[in-house]
C-alpha cells in the first residue's frame, strides 16, 4: 500500500510569543517541530506499513528550511520526501495550498493520503479536507483509530460527545488527531539514513501542469487575514459557595440576567 | 576549521536530549535510590539504537561516528550520569575491543548482537590489586587443549549485573609482565558454568549502574573466543579505555551542564534579599566562569571524537579532555549545590546527585593522575 502523510513545519507553540504591537508570531529564535496531529498521523502510517507492507512518503510544503521536519520523518522511518518549495507558493491560504499539495499527490500516487486534523499555528482544519474535494477522493477527518482490511481503511472518528466508525474504500483522505498514536522516536540508524537520503525538491515548474496558477499563491488565495490579535483576558468569575441547588440556579439566573448576557 | 555541528549531527543532539528529557529524567531520582537500573529503559535505548552509535551498519550498528556518540553520552549524562556509563562501557569498551581486533566472523557472531541492540556487553580488567597499574593483574587463563581456562576475579564490572557478554583480560603467560602477558576473551556471562556476579557494589555515586564483581571460577573458554593474539591484551585494554575517555568527558561535560542549568533555572525564582538570586552580580559572573569552562570541556572532547573519527592519533587528546572535563564536572556540581544552598543540598533537587556523580569521572577508566602519565608521556619531555 502506498501511504502519503502531508506533514507541516509549525513553531513550536510551547515556546511562541505574540509580539504585542503587530500581533504576529514571534519566530525568532522559536524552534520549529513536525505538527503534532501530522507527527501522529506519520506514526499511524508507519505502522500500517508494519502491518500490511507497502511504503510510507511524507510530503511538506514550506520554505527550504522544512527540510529538517522532512529528515526528521525520514529518521522515524518514512521511505522518501518531497519538499515543494517555490516563490510562487509563497502567501497560500488554506484553498491555495490545498491546489499546490493535491497537484503533488497527483503526481506521486497514492492509496491512503493521511494528514494532520489541524496545524496549531493555523487551526483551521482545512487543508486535510479540501485536498481530498481537490483530489476527488472520499475523507475521513478527525480519526482517533485508524485500520485497514479488504481495500479499505476502518476509521473511528471522533464526534463531539460520540464517536463515528467508519470503513472507506481506497484510495481515500484521513486527518489525524494527535491522539491517533503516539509518535515513535527517531532513531540513531534512522537520521543516519536520513542524511544519506535525497529530499525530492518541487517547485512550480514541477508542478505546474498539474494545477491552476491562478489558483496558487497570495494571488490565488480568496482568503486574506485583515488583522490578528490577542485573546482578551477575562475577569475572575465570581464563586458562590454553600448554597442549595435552588438558591444556586437562582443566583446564577441573577447574575446572567445582571451582566445582560440572558 | 568549522566548530558548528552538521545538520545530520544537530538531528541526533534533537534525539538524544529530547529522549532524555522524556524517558530518563523521571526515573533518574527513582534509579538512583533504589540503586538499580531500569531495565525497560534500557531496552528502550537499545531499541532506538543507542547501544551501537558508532558501529557499521555492516555489523548492525547506526553507521554514525564518534562525534554523534559524544553527544548522546552529553545529553543522557545532562539527567542521569548512571545513563551515561552503561551506555560508554557498552559502547567504548566493550564493543571497540571486538571492532578493533575480532576477526570477521567474531563481529558478525559477537559485536552484531551488542550493537544491533540484542545485548550488552562488560569490560573485566580492574582486578582487587591491579587498578591503575595492571602489572597487579591475577586472573589467569591455562590451554586445555584447543580451549581456555580461566580463573580469577574482577571487580568494578560496569553492566555485569545484567550483561550478555564481557571482555575479559587474563594473563596466558604468568612469566613475563603482565603488559606482555595478558590476552582478551570473550566471555558469555549468563550461561557459562563457573562466572559468578555478585551484588551490586555498594557506591557514593552513578548508584544506579550496575557494577558487580564477577568471578570466574574454572571457566572454559572455546579458541573462537580469544580476541586478538594471545599476549596482546594489555595494547587491546588500553586501547579501548583511550576510546573511553572520550565517552567519560562527554560524560563529565554532560553533568556539568545539567547541573549548571539547574542552578540556572533555580536561580531565576529563588529571591534573597528581595531578588532573584541571578541578579546578583556574583552569581551571574560564576555561572559566566562555569559556562565558560564547560565550552571548553566541550569543544576538547569534541576535539579528540573527531581526532578518533579521522584516525588520528586521539590518545592524549582524549586523555586531555577527561582530565579538564572531569575537574570542571567537580567544580561546577559544587557551585550549582552552593548557589542553590540548602536546597541544592537536599535530594529533591538533582545537584547533590550530580555531584556525587561527578567524582566518578576523576576515576574510572583512568584516574586524573593517569591522564597525566598519558599526557606527560606524548610530550617528549625526556
Amino acid at each position: 500500500m502506498k501511504i502519503v502523510v502531508c506533514i507541516k513545519q509549525v513553531p513550536d507553540t510551547a515556546e511562541v510569543k505574540l509580539d504585542p504591537k503587530t500581533n504576529t508570531l514571534i519566530r525568532e529564535g522559536v524552534p520549529s517541530i513536525i505538527n503534532h496531529d501530522d507527527k501522529a498521523g506519520l506514526e499511524a502510517a508507519l505502522r500500517l506499513r508494519e502491518q500490511v507492507g507497502g511504503t510510507v512518503t511524507v510530503v511538506c510544503m514550506g520554505p527550504p528550511q522544512a527540510d529538517v521536519a522532512l529528515r526528521e520523518a525520514l529518521a522515524m522511518g518514512a521511505d522518501e520526501a518531497y519538499l515543494l518549495s517555490a516563490r510562487e507558493f509563497g502567501g497560500s491560504d488554506t484553498y491555495a495550498t490545498a491546489t499546490i499539495i493535491a497537484a503533488a499527490l497527483k503526481k506521486i500516487g497514492f492509496d491512503l493520503v493521511i494528514t494532520g486534523r489541524q496545524a496549531i499555528d493555523g487551526d483551521t482544519a482545512q487543508v486535510g479536507p479540501q485536498i481530498a474535494e481537490q483530489l476527488g477522493v472520499p475523507q475521513v477527518s478527525y480519526a482517533e483509530e485508524l485500520s485497514v482490511a479488504d481495500g479499505s481503511v476502518v476509521v473511528k472518528r471522533q464526534f463531539e460527545d460520540q464517536a463515528h466508525l467508519l470503513k472507506v474504500q481506497l484510495p481515500c483522505l484521513v486527518t489525524a488527531l494527535s491522539e491517533l498514536d503516539e509518535p515513535r522516536y527517531m532513531s540513531t540508524w534512522g537520521i543516519v539514513d536520513a542524511y544519506g537520503k535525497d529530499v525530492t525538491v518541487w517547485g512550480f515548474e514541477d508542478l505546474k501542469d498539474a494545477l491552476n496558477p491562478e489558483w496558487i499563491g497570495l494571488k490565488g488565495s480568496p482568503t486574506n487575514v485583515f488583522m490578528s490579535f490577542g485573546k482578551q483576558a477575562k475577569a475572575a468569575g465570581a464563586v458562590l459557595k454553600g448554597l442549595s441547588a435552588d438558591e444556586a440556579v437562582a443566583a446564577i439566573m441573577d447574575k446572567l440576567i445582571q451582566r445582560h448576557i440572558i | 576549521m568549522d566548530f558548528q555541528l552538521s545538520k545530520m549531527h544537530l538531528l541526533q543532539q534533537e534525539l538524544f536530549r529530547k529522549f532524555a528529557e522524556t524517558e530518563i529524567r523521571p526515573l533518574a531520582k527513582e534509579m538512583d535510590e533504589k540503586e538499580e537500573y531500569d531495565l525497560d529503559l534500557l531496552a528502550k535505548m537499545q531499541r532506538y539504537g543507542f547501544f551501537g552509535i558508532p558501529y557499521s551498519r555492516q555489523y548492525g550498528g547506526a553507521g554514525a561516528d564518534t562525534l554523534a556518540y559524544t553527544l548522546c553520552m552529553e545529553e543522557v549524562s545532562k539527567v542521569d550520569a548512571s545513563t551515561g556509563i552503561t551506555i560508554s562501557v557498552h559502547t567504548s569498551l566493550c564493543c571497540s575491543c571486538i571492532n578493533n581486533y575480532g576477526t570477521e566472523e567474531q563481529k558478525q557472531k559477537f559485536l552484531r548482537p551488542l550493537v544491533d541492540g540484542s545485548q550488552i556487553g562488560s569490560f573485566g580488567l580492574t582486578e582487587t590489586n591491579a587498578g591503575s597499574d595492571v602489572q597487579g593483574a591475577q586472573t589467569v587463563a591455562v590451554k586445555d587443549g584447543e580451549d581456555w581456562i580461566l580463573n580469577g576475579s574482577k571487580i568494578f564490572t560496569t553492566n555485569s549485573g545484567f550483561a550478555d557478554v564481557c571482555i575479559v583480560f587474563a594473563l596466558t603467560d604468568r612469566t613475563v609482565p603482565a603488559a606482555k602477558g595478558l590476552t582478551a576473551f570473550i566471555v558469555d556471562l549468563k550461561h557459562t558454568p563457573g562466572v559468578t556476579v555478585s551484588e551490586n557494589i555498594e557506591r557514593m555515586g552513578i548508584r544506579a549502574a550496575s557494577n558487580c564483581i564477577v568471578t570466574y571460577d574454572n571457566v572454559r573458554v572455546t579458541p573462537d573466543r580469544v580476541l586478538g593474539p594471545v599476549g596482546k591484551g594489555f595494547k587491546i585494554a588500553m586501547g579501548a579505555l583511550d576510546c573511553g575517555r572520550i565517552g567519560i568527558a562527554a560524560q563529565a561535560v554532560g553533568i556539568a551542564q545539567g547541573a549548571l542549568n539547574e542552578a540556572i533555572k533555580y536561580g531565576k525564582e529563588r529571591k534573597q534579599f528581595g531578588k532573584p538570586i541571578n541578579s546578583f552580580q556574583n552569581t551571574q559572573f560564576k555561572m559566566a566562569e562555569m559556562q565558560t569552562k564547560i565550552d571548553a570541556a566541550r569543544l576538547m572532547t569534541w576535539r579528540a571524537a573527531i581526532a578518533e573519527d579521522q584516525h588520528q592519533n586521539f590518545g592524549p587528546l582524549a586523555a586531555m579532555a577527561k582530565l579538564f572535563a572531569s575537574d570542571v564536572a567537580n567544580e561546577v556540581c559544587r557551585f550549582a549545590v552552593q548557589a542553590m544552598g540548602g536546597y541544592g543540598y537536599c535530594r529533591e533537587y538533582p545537584v547533590e546527585r550530580m555531584l556525587r556523580d561527578a567524582k566518578i569521572t576523576e576515576i574510572y577508566e583512568g584516574t586524573s593522575e593517569v591522564m597525566k602519565m598519558v599526557i606527560s608521556g606524548s610530550m617528549k619531555l625526556k
